[in-house]
């Protein structure tokens, strides 16, 4: 192909047809000079996207051989143009501009990677993540099928469900059989004083109705328990534990492992918050960390001992932020490990948490459960409720 | 000398302090030093057998005693010491 003189001539200019050749050919470097936005609503396959105001940073990083067949395009082939002239000026040695951009491309029937899967109301809705290339359309359509679970729709529910919710989860279970209380209100920020009387599960799923159109809300409006547990947690990928006492805990522990559901686990109280990510056999489970509830007295609830509203919020989107890192399939989810916040400090610590070899639940040796003796101890009893 | 980070839980019996100073050349000898100077801490911490109460778990720095030696584990000067108790708030 041209190289040439590159001095003061004219940047090539080729076809969409003769481009096509090409980059089936192989060993062409093809860089998309448009804005995100329309990158995201269909691109050339193959088609690095560099918009025009970043050229400098990101062209080197897209196209890091100068002397590689560079072909640039973006919608109507004024853009590209222009950028071409500034890559020669960047003394890359064999660039041309698609004429036309990637409208003469369509025209000519020629193939683009769409934004399918997602309604125009959609495409607009998500678009800051579907703009993440971590996310994508790709992720966003996940999210849309995802099925995540929430234990309690209080504290730490509740700012999960609305951000969750936001995101644009398709399907959230909410667990709950309480009602609204103005005592909720302080960090409980589903809900609202209307909402007060109304049960907690309702109240949420008429606020996320408002909020996200695309997302069911499913209510279970009832208490835990080893009857109906393995049946509720069959229907989802994920579970957010934010239930506010142990039995449930261990319950909810015990029986997602036995149906190897991931669990989001956070807890609250007074200015300390707790979370850590349970994935059955890939990471230790709640039974591993904390291998027997304390008793009642070391177990104070947040209704007797009090906790500052933000806790609630801080602690509850790390959850989400572990949910949807779970559902996408990226990042480093806190697996093994678990964070420590601090609020009066505003310190953050990691400690690790090991597979405990002899873990009744998860470990080695660890015998089948009968649904009856889910979530048990011999001293039962003693667990602090509420 | 170590710092013991004290859990929420625990702070009415430490006069409401989030951090103490102990001695010790061990996690177990460190822990003697918190509850001689705060003996309310004592039985939420240790069994009559003397052993660490299993539904406490202790960190040196980030890493469990329980996986370590236990209370003999090895306590050098500037470490952390975090104890932490379950919470089931939500």
């Amino acid at each position: 192909m041209a190289t040439g003189a590159q001095t003061k001539q004219q940047v090539e200019e080729i076809e969409p047809f003769e481009a096509a050749q090409e980059i089936e050919g192989g060993d062409v470097v093809l860089i998309d000079t448009r804005e995100p936005h329309e990158y995201q609503e269909a691109h050339l396959e193959g088609g690095k996207l560099v918009p025009p105001g970043l050229l400098g940073d990101e062209i080197a990083t897209a196209a890091p051989d100068k002397s590689a067949r560079t072909i640039l395009y973006c919608r109507s082939g004024n853009r590209s143009y222009k950028a071409a002239e500034q890559l020669r000026a960047l003394g890359y040695e064999d660039v041309a501009s698609m004429a036309g951009g990637i409208l003469a491309w369509q025209e000519q029937g020629l193939p683009v990677v769409a934004a399918t899967g997602l309604t125009p109301e959609q495409r607009d809705r998500y678009s800051r993540h579907t703009l993440l290339p971590e996310v994508g359309v790709d992720g966003q359509l996940k999210m849309l099928n995802a099925k995540v679970l929430l234990v309690g729709a209080g504290g730490l529910g509740a700012p999960t469900a609305l951000y969750l919710a936001a995101a644009g989860i398709g399907t959230l279970g909410l667990v709950d059989d309480d009602v609204v209380d103005a005592s909720n209100l302080q960090r409980q920020v589903i809900h609202n004083t209307e909402r007060i009387g109304v049960p907690k599960t309702e109240s949420a799923r008429l606020t996320i109705e408002a909020l996200n159109p695309d997302v069911e809300v499913v209510e279970h409006r009832i208490r835990l328990d080893a009857s109906n547990i393995v049946e509720i947690l069959g229907e989802y990928d994920v579970i957010v534990d934010g239930a506010d006492n142990f039995p449930t805990r261990y319950l909810l522990n015990d029986a997602s492992v036995r149906l190897r559901k991931p669990v989001v686990s956070a807890s609250i109280l007074s200015f300390d918050g707790q979370i850590s990510t349970f994935v059955p056999f890939e990471g230790p489970c709640y039974r591993c960390l904390y291998p027997t509830p304390p008793p009642a007295e070391l177990a104070p609830s947040c209704s007797a001992n009090g906790v500052l509203g933000v806790m609630a919020g801080t602690m509850g989107l790390l959850q989400a932020n572990e949910v949807l890192k779970l559902v996408l399939g990226i990042g480093e989810p806190l697996i093994g490990r678990l964070l420590l916040f601090e609020a009066l400090s505003t310190r953050f610590t990691e400690l690790k948490v090991r597979r405990d070899p002899n873990c009744p639940i998860c470990g080695p040796d660890a015998p089948e459960i009968a649904d009856e003796d889910l979530g048990k101890f011999p001293d039962y009893e003693l667990f602090c409720a509420g | 000398m170590a710092t013991v980070r004290i859990p929420p839980v625990l702070r009415a019996q430490t006069g409401g302090q989030a951090e103490v100073e102990a001695a010790g050349s061990n996690v177990g000898e460190v822990l003697r030093g918190l509850t001689s100077a705060h003996p309310d801490t004592e039985s939420q911490l240790f069994g009559p057998d003397g052993d660490l109460n299993r539904y406490v778990n202790v960190y040196l720095n980030d890493e469990d005693v329980r996986v370590l030696e236990g209370l003999e584990t090895a306590v050098s000067d500037g470490d952390t010491v975090v104890i932490l108790p379950a919470m089931a708030g939500g």
